[in-house]
């Protein structure tokens, strides 16, 4: 059952050295700043961090790697204009780098949280990132052999939840959220309204309370 | 003469079925949108999750929460859906995408794509959603200028730069010619401003120059 926190700070407690932290968002659209922020203040370091981005700007994300606490990103796209934290990190050999295909870091979330012990994917084959990796034909066609991703911990951002942990998202600030809800051994959300129960309509819940640890509202 | 890029974003706009479900890749071929008109009932996909994306948004309508895969804030028409990540590109990989515009460094003549990585040394390999679209969409136009700024071709017999996909690229849009990747190799649809012969003499790949 989900529990509900007062502080982004209570929220990320207990987070230990070496975890793997699954963060949500694509550039700042459902980063969940404040609950990295508080991962920051933590000081958990070694950290293995798991985003479709290396960070933007100076701030959230890119602040955490700047704090020198994470040891490897794994992501599709690090380089951007404003990722000036990690490229330079990443210039001096200072991180770690492991380029996934976006598709493959979602779907790879996707089978940890649903069980799935590995899958073959399309994506990739002939290129430096299916390199080293076991393939099979089947009917026909060329797959590359794909493990799930699994995180200690998943940090992300909804819209609202309601006091059963059920979240709805907004716009395209949803992204990874709700794979990387389902592929975490502890999952934190942080959203912009906690609502009582029974206001969120049961159809239109994107991720059901079930996968769901802790929640704090950050308005 | 050549075409501009803004002609050439038309021509590939021009190509693209009513109806059709299309993902347009980040920088130039975002450009198509511009020539797409709405009676053509094209519905836009971006990665980042959603479904009948609007234009780009200006003043009040920019919402930090609606961007599109090159993190332009965007509008939200009617109709317009959202989903998570896995889904989106389960739409994809799973072929229900009937076309994707990506820009190239360099295109093969069996139509090997070649679009993510420079692979020189000191480079910051980043890879987003390209391998995914290039495999998944039903088919993949490439636009791109056909010459890089010293002159060397960049649809040739084998990619020099790591791969994005294999025998990926349907037909390719440059400001000098429309080629089509076919089985038995290359073909010119429609030159701009130069023979085919000409083009010919310019590119280190036979190219077949009349329809069977």
């Amino acid at each position: 059952m989900a529990g509900f926190y007062d502080s982004a700070d209570a929220a990320v407690a207990g987070i230990t050295d070496g975890s793997t932290i699954l963060v949500g968002g694509f550039g700042s659209a459902g980063q969940p700043v404040e609950l990295i922020d508080a991962l920051r203040r933590l000081g958990a370091r070694d950290l293995t961090v798991v985003s479709n981005n290396a960070g933007n700007g100076d701030f959230g994300l890119a602040a955490l790697l700047t704090a020198g606490q994470v040891r490897k990103m794994v992501c599709s796209f690090p380089r951007q204009s404003d990722s000036w934290v990690f490229d330079e990190l990443y210039r001096a050999g200072k991180i770690e780098l492991e380029v996934v295909p976006q598709g493959n870091l979602a779907e790879r979330m996707r089978a940890a949280g649903a069980g799935i012990g590995a899958f073959f994917g399309p994506t990739g084959v002939g290129t430096p990132l299916a390199e080293g990796k076991e393939q099979r034909t089947i009917d026909g066609r060329q797959y590359v052999l794909e493990y799930p991703i699994r995180g200690d911990i998943a940090l992300i951002k909804a819209h609202r939840s309601d006091r059963m942990g059920n979240l709805v998202y907004r716009k395209t600030a949803r992204n990874f959220g709700p794979v990387m809800a389902t592929a975490a051994t502890t999952t934190v959300v942080q959203v912009g309204e906690i609502v009582p129960t029974g206001d969120l309509d049961p159809e239109a819940v994107v991720t059901p309370g079930i996968f769901v640890d802790r929640v704090v509202e950050i308005r | 003469m050549s075409l501009s890029k803004a002609e050439l974003a038309a021509t590939v706009a021009r190509d693209i079925p009513h109806g059709a479900y299309v993902n347009l890749g980040i920088g130039q071929p975002t450009m198509v949108a511009d020539h797409l008109a709405p009676d053509r009932g094209v519905v836009l996909h971006t990665e980042n999750g959603m479904l009948g994306m609007g234009r780009a948004a200006v003043g009040d309508e920019i919402d930090p929460d609606l961007i599109n895969a090159g993190k332009v804030p965007v509008t939200q028409p009617p109709g317009a859906v959202y989903f998570h990540h896995a889904d989106s590109f389960a739409m994809m990989r799973g072929g229900h995408l009937d076309v994707c515009v990506l820009g190239a460094f360099q295109v093969s003549a069996r139509g090997d794509l070649a679009n993510w990585h420079t692979g020189e040394p000191g480079a910051i390999p980043a890879v987003g959603g390209a391998m995914d679209l290039a495999i998944g969409a039903k088919q993949v136009f490439v636009m791109m200028t056909l010459f890089t700024r010293d002159g060397t071709p960049k649809l040739v017999p084998e990619c020099t730069y790591p791969l994005t996909g294999l025998r990926c690229v349907s037909r390719v849009y440059t400001e000098l010619g429309v080629f089509e990747i076919e089985e038995g190799g290359v073909r010119v649809r429609e030159t701009f401003g130069i023979t085919p012969a000409e083009l010919q003499t310019r590119l280190d790949i036979e190219l077949l120059q009349d329809r069977p």
